[in-house]
């Protein structure tokens, strides 16, 4: 709440400026956009990501030949440095070299320009944030699965429940509080990114890809000059938000050790 | 008959997991092709699926140029580990053992803690930073990188050392020993593998680290490799094939611990997610 700039750091005589600085970020156009964008980019991401981790968690869970091996693999993804995914993302969507297009390219598709359209670069980055989070998902959910027991399921098979009867009416239900503590995790990382984006689109073109965190960082450090006062007012209102689910992620603990 | 249907059931899944996998893994695969590409077939249209004129140029640039970036960023995940454990390893003893006033406070602070965004921690530092003159040195990128992995750390070694039975402790109470030689002799040795994940986590995390590096250390002469990858990016972009190599050799302390520590990785990440 302080008018901090470079200047006031190093002398420490920051003017307060109560909520002026909240006023300013609220009022400012590229807030909406911004929220907009975040709500987008989470819910998007983790729906995807869950629901491809659930799936290929029950499909590992069938147990077959590597698949050990094949599940360990699924965790390269999530160990990789997040600049790496990210700068191999953006040379595989590039627009003129990139093997994507290249790929859509040979069924007919004209070119697109994944990461320098508006229309495109938010779809772009949710992608590659999905691909990132899989393995977590996968990780988690899949340990979720092995304590369940299999009895469960041997006596709804008995009972001459098919496969996709015995997901829904017991493997899901019994899933559900660790399903419910994967997608808060997962809100609570996708809300912080800042790498993946930065590194693929810096938040544009415009402000197509621009996410509360990513306007934060912009302001903070995205050009020579610091200016750390709407930065920080952002990254207030990012930690509030973050705040509020965390509340709801205790809940959900104590909710399932008293069970 | 009837004992080769399951047999047959099973090589099916394996191919569509193989599959799924091949798809899964399509972007390292990538990288890794276009990492020995030569700069002339870049452009190619369509591009070379597989490096069939391999070319080393790119790593050779990377050997170059990159060294000192990888000597950093071992530095500076080591220190992170060393950092982690001796303060998360105590922390978490006297919450999990010693009984603390307001442990359940402080449990939730550390939740709280990990869900503060990267970007917000590092306006933090540089405010600080500026002022103790620590802004572009390896020393102050350790202490703002294991505020990653510091909660992690303790909250992981609460849940472990909790597990612990107390007979144990009373016993060695009763030959004499104090909390601190309790905690060095008894529990720390138990708590071992917990260590090894709290160790792995640390230093990928600091290994990998780009916000804390960019922001807190953009204009020191010691980079951290993720920071050296991102230069790359923005100076040359049309040597593509140095970048990816250069992410290649990045991804290498990733591909290491897969293959020696694969057990310690799934207990990390289902760390405080789910309860055994």
């Amino acid at each position: 709440m302080h008018d901090y700039t470079i200047r006031a750091f190093v002398q420490g005589n920051a003017e307060f400026v109560g909520f002026d600085k909240y006023a300013e970020v609220f009022g400012s156009t590229t807030f909406p956009t911004a929220l907009l964008n975040t709500a987008v980019f989470t819910l998007v991401s983790i729906l995807f990501q869950y629901a491809a981790g659930l799936a290929l968690a029950v499909f590992f869970r069938s147990g077959f030949r590597l698949s050990g091996v094949l599940r360990a693999m699924f965790l390269v993804p999530w160990l990789l440095p997040l600049i790496v995914s990210a700068s191999t993302w953006a040379w595989m969507l590039s627009s003129e070299n990139g093997i994507v297009n290249s790929v859509l390219g040979a069924f007919g598709v004209p070119q697109i320009n994944w990461l320098t359209s508006p229309d495109t670069a938010l779809l772009s980055v949710i992608v590659a944030n999905i691909w990132l989070g899989i393995p977590f998902n996968l990780v988690i959910l899949y340990s979720g699965l092995q304590n369940i027991p299999g009895e469960l399921a041997e006596a709804a098979s008995l009972d001459g429940a098919g496969a996709w009867k015995q997901f829904w009416s017991i493997t899901f239900p019994l899933l559900r509080p660790v399903s419910a503590i994967t997608l808060l995790l997962g809100l609570i990382y996708t809300l912080k990114v800042v790498d993946v984006i930065w590194v693929m689109t810096t938040g544009g073109p415009g402000n197509s890809t621009t996410t509360l965190a990513i306007w934060s960082y912009r302001e903070a450090f995205g050009t020579g000059q610091p200016d750390f006062s709407p930065a920080a007012a952002v990254g207030n209102v990012l930690i509030l938000i973050a705040l509020v689910f965390g509340f709801l992620h205790l809940q959900l603990q104590h909710r399932q050790e008293g069970s | 008959m009837t004992g080769r249907r399951p047999l047959r059931k099973t090589w099916w899944k394996t191919a569509l997991g193989v599959f799924f996998t091949a798809l899964m893994l399509f972007p390292a695969y990538w990288m890794a092709n276009v990492s020995l590409t030569r700069t002339s077939d870049l452009r190619a249209d369509p591009p070379h699926w597989f490096p069939w004129n391999p070319t080393l140029e790119g790593y050779a640039a990377v050997l170059e140029q990159q060294l000192p970036s990888l000597g950093t960023s071992l530095l500076v995940g080591l220190g992170c580990v060393a950092l982690t454990i001796v303060v998360a390893a105590p922390a978490g003893y006297a919450l999990a053992l010693l009984n603390l006033r307001g442990g359940r406070a402080l449990n939730f602070v550390l939740l709280v803690a990990q869900m503060i965004p990267a970007v917000v921690m590092a306006m933090g530092f540089y405010a600080i930073y500026v002022r103790l003159g620590l802004l572009n040195t390896v020393g102050g990128l350790i202490v703002a990188d294991s505020t990653i992995a510091v909660p992690f750390g303790v909250l992981l070694y609460t849940a472990f050392m909790s597990g612990i039975p107390r007979e144990l402790l009373q016993a060695a109470r009763i030959d004499g020993a104090g909390a601190w030689r309790t905690f060095r002799s008894i529990v720390l040795p138990v708590s071992r593998n917990s260590t090894l994940t709290v160790a792995l986590f640390a230093f990928l995390w600091a290994w990998s680290d780009f916000i804390f590096a960019s922001t807190l250390n953009r204009n020191g002469d010691l980079i951290p490799i993720t920071l050296g990858i991102y230069k790359y990016i923005g100076n040359n972009t049309t040597q593509w094939n140095s970048i990816m190599a250069t992410a290649v050799v990045a991804s290498v302390p990733a591909a290491i611990l897969l293959v020696v520590a694969q057990r310690y990785v799934a207990a990390g990440v289902t760390a405080g997610a789910v309860k055994d």
